[in-house]
Parts: C-alpha cells; sequence; structure tokens
C-alpha cells in the first residue's frame, strides 16, 4: 500500500524539493522534506533530490550532520534510497566539479564533466534522452526499455563497478544514467519531471 | 539522442496570461493556471515562464503564485522575471523551477550569472537576450523587457555569459516577437555558432518550417513559441510529428 508509506525528502539547502515532493504526493505516499535525524529514521523511504554544485551540497549535507544520518539509515539499515540527479551523483566517492570533493561513497565512482566530442554535444546535456536499460531491476518495472527522460546536467558519475549501472544514455559517447547497488538507486535524470515514465519509475521505487 | 524541444512560452503580466507583438500591444489570451493544465496534460517537452512586468515594477519573483503554478506542472520548466539575487535563484528553484532565467540582471549584474552557478550549478542559469536589428546587420541586446538600449551585441552577452557560467542561451528577438513571420535567423545562427552551450531560439514562429530553419540553419537545440501555439491550431505535438517526418529526433 503506497499510501502508508512515508518518504523523506532531504533537505540541504540547494534543490527543487518541492517537485520532488509533489511527485511524491501525486503517487499516493507521504511525503516529508526534512534534514532531521528523527524524520529521516521514520521513513520507509529516502530521496536525496538535487540541484547544484557537488561541493556545495556535499559541505551543506556534513554542515547539517545529515552523512551521519544516511550512512545510518541507508548503509546500516537498508532503507530504499534514491538520489537524483546530483542526488546521484553525491553516491560517488569523488566528485571533480570545481576542486575535488569526498562523496558519500554508497558507489564507487567519479563525478566527471561530459567532454564534448563537437559542437553539435553543447554541455549542458538538458532535455529528453533516451535511457537504455542494461540489466533487469525494479525500478523500470513497466517502463519500455529506450524510453525517454529528463535531464539537466553538465557532470555524470563515472562508475568503477559495471554491475552497479541500470541504464545508460547516449551523449558525448555514453554515460550511466541509472544506478542500483543492494538498497541504493539513482537516477542522472528528474523523473519528477519525466511525465508518464518518471511516475512510473516513482511508483516503482515506492513499492521497494 | 537528445531530442529537439519544443518550448511554449507563457508570459504573464500581473497573472494574466498575455501575448504581445514586439514586446508591446499585450493581448490577455486566458488564465495561466488553465494553460498550465492543458500543457500538462498534453505532456510538452518544457515550459518557460515569464512575469514581464515584475522588472519595472521593481518587484521580486511572485513566489506564492509560481509555487501554486509549478504544483500543477509535472514538467521541466524555467522561471524568469525579476530575478535579481541569489535568494530568488534559491526560491524559485525550491518552488519548482528547474531552471531560473535571468534578463535585466544578467546585464547589470553579471556577477549573479557566476554565483548562482558556483552555488546551484550552470545547468540552471539561464540567460534571457532580448536582441532587435539596430541596422544592417547589427544587432543590440534590450533590457527591461525590452524598453532599454544596451551598448553590447547578443553575440557578446551571449559569450560573457557562457563564461560567467551560464547553462543555456533563450534568445528571442524582438522584431519578430509576436509577427510569427519566422524566427531571425540570421540572429540565432551568430550566437549559436559562438557559444558552446544549448540556444533557444524564440520570437517570431509562425509556422512548424519556422522550427526546422531555427534548428537546421540556426543551429538551435530548441525552439520556444507562444503565438502559434495561441493563436492558430498548431500545436506541439504537432510541431513534433512534423519535425519526426523531416527525420529529426523529437520525444512523441
Amino acid at each position: 500500500m503506497l499510501s502508508m508509506k512515508t518518504v523523506a525528502i532531504v533537505d540541504y539547502g540547494v534543490s527543487n524539493i518541492d517537485s520532488v515532493r509533489r511527485a511524491i504526493e501525486e503517487c499516493g505516499a507521504h511525503p516529508i522534506v526534512t534534514s532531521s535525524f528523527r524524520d529521516l529514521e521514520k521513513a520507509s523511504h529516502i530521496i536525496l533530490p538535487g540541484v547544484g554544485s557537488f561541493p556545495v551540497a556535499m559541505r551543506n549535507l556534513r554542515e547539517r550532520r545529515i552523512v551521519e544520518s544516511l550512512k545510518e539509515q541507508v548503509v546500516a539499515k537498508k532503507i530504499p534510497f534514491l538520489g537524483i540527479c546530483l542526488g546521484m551523483q553525491l553516491l560517488a566517492a569523488t566528485g571533480e566539479e570545481g576542486e575535488t570533493t569526498e562523496g558519500l561513497s554508497f558507489i564507487s565512482g567519479t563525478v566527471r564533466k561530459f567532454q564534448p566530442l563537437s559542437q553539435d554535444y553543447r554541455i549542458p546535456h538538458i532535455g529528453w534522452n533516451s535511457v537504455i536499460v542494461v540489466r533487469d531491476n525494479p525500478l523500470f518495472r513497466n517502463i519500455d526499455p529506450a524510453s525517454n527522460f529528463y535531464f539537466v546536467h553538465s557532470y555524470h558519475l563515472d562508475c568503477s563497478n559495471s554491475e552497479d549501472v541500470v541504464a545508460r544514455t547516449p551523449y558525448c559517447g555514453e554515460f550511466v544514467s541509472s544506478v542500483m547497488r543492494d538498497n541504493v538507486f539513482g537516477t542522472q535524470f528528474h523523473p519528477e519531471k519525466s511525465q508518464k515514465n518518471g511516475f512510473q519509475l516513482l511508483r516503482n521505487f515506492l513499492s521497494i | 539522442m537528445l531530442k529537439i524541444r519544443i518550448m511554449p512560452t507563457l508570459l504573464f503580466k500581473d497573472l494574466g496570461l498575455v501575448k504581445g507583438k514586439g514586446f508591446d500591444s499585450w493581448r490577455r489570451v486566458g488564465s495561466v493556471m488553465q494553460s498550465i493544465k492543458v500543457y500538462n496534460m498534453r505532456e510538452v517537452d518544457e515550459l518557460i515562464f515569464l512575469d514581464i512586468s515584475a522588472t519595472d515594477e521593481g518587484r521580486r519573483p511572485d513566489f506564492v503564485a509560481i509555487d501554486e503554478l509549478a504544483d500543477e506542472c509535472f514538467m521541466p520548466l524555467t522561471v524568469g522575471g525579476g530575478v535579481r539575487a541569489l535568494e530568488d535563484f534559491e526560491q524559485l528553484l525550491k518552488v519548482g523551477a528547474d531552471k531560473v532565467a535571468i534578463n535585466t540582471a544578467a546585464v547589470e549584474q553579471m556577477d549573479l550569472i557566476a554565483e548562482a552557478a558556483r552555488t546551484f550549478g550552470s545547468q540552471c542559469v539561464v540567460v534571457s537576450i532580448d536582441a532587435r536589428r539596430v541596422s544592417q546587420g547589427k544587432f543590440r541586446v534590450f533590457t527591461h523587457s525590452g524598453k532599454i538600449l544596451v551598448d553590447i551585441g547578443p553575440v557578446e552577452l551571449a559569450r560573457r555569459s557562457e563564461q560567467s557560467g551560464a547553462g543555456e542561451i533563450l534568445l528571442t528577438s524582438i522584431d519578430r516577437d509576436g509577427t510569427m513571420e519566422g524566427y531571425d535567423i540570421d540572429l540565432i545562427r551568430e550566437v549559436a555558432g559562438s557559444v558552446s552551450v544549448p540556444v533557444i531560439a524564440s520570437g517570431g514562429a509562425g509556422t512548424y518550417e519556422d522550427f526546422v530553419k531555427a534548428i537546421e540553419v540556426g543551429k538551435a537545440s530548441a525552439v520556444a513559441a507562444a503565438s502559434i501555439f495561441h493563436f492558430t491550431h498548431q500545436t506541439p505535438l504537432g510541431a513534433k510529428q512534423f519535425l519526426a517526418s523531416r527525420g529529426y529526433e523529437v520525444r512523441l
């Protein structure tokens, strides 16, 4: 029953929280926008949204002591966790945006800037692009294997272990557009802005 | 493949939806909320939402109204009008904007572009450039909803914006705005050819063929339009079907 689900949306100062909150509501779950450990402890699911820059986001997560709370809930207690856009990038071990910054290290890999292959590849990568699912996973259930989702980003997560990669998207070659490791999920695109496919993905996440 | 985006533009004044010609003679075209609901239902690629009276009235964006509108908007949203400070970016992103457009402030406070890009990332900083032909082949930028001439060309402003960290350029031809006579292709080509961030062509679309020209000749990454969708039977979906029939990658 989705209506029983309480979803903590992590508020760390720089993100489009309200879109995620509304989308979760539309999916029939109960969202709480929060940075407190108590709320995170009560949640059945945790979402780390993201707009912003990697170093600023990590600094805010540390200052608000959210890093420890997330490690406790996500790594120790295995609560289903979804990082969106920058939220997925923060799962990495390191980010190379501006200065080199240590990430949450839930997924091993590095966040790098796109290297344009020609003037046809404009950076940031903005718009709808195909998400090619490369392995069986619960997040993309009932979604066509090469559906379009909405992206808006200049950096992408380069995974060290290919088994963490759930989907790839063609741009400047190819990049990782979705990851999964145990209870930890990430999407480089914005499901909350991706209409039908996005809602299906969020509902899939909520039923994990 | 990254798809070509067709983006309806909603201009509003005092929360009524308007459309003008040459940045003047505004006509009321209905309630903003109604339009958002329709575009949401039709699953358009992205919406641009500009409060064209905020800067003139010395106001900040109307966060409460934008919050209400964004709550009905489960699609990508670029919001602009009256943005002058980092807090405006923060608030707009918080209430549901994916990108924030700055126009007058991009000229008057160039530092804001860099600060916003550092804090929120380049991908959400859209510099909106309104330009008009001042003599044969020469364009100039106008701020304050096209009222004030600035002694800078659109190419130079676009380049400087990109260097400061802007992630996208929304480029509007004041001359073509609302005429439905086609985009100013020279303007688009000059700007798109001088930056490596995506350029959204705006101002003048009257037929689906105009979209093709902006993409093919102008090298725009996306096309914005208003009148064609308000005042004719042509639709964003129809535009995409037309582009698909010409071999362009769109989301259908």
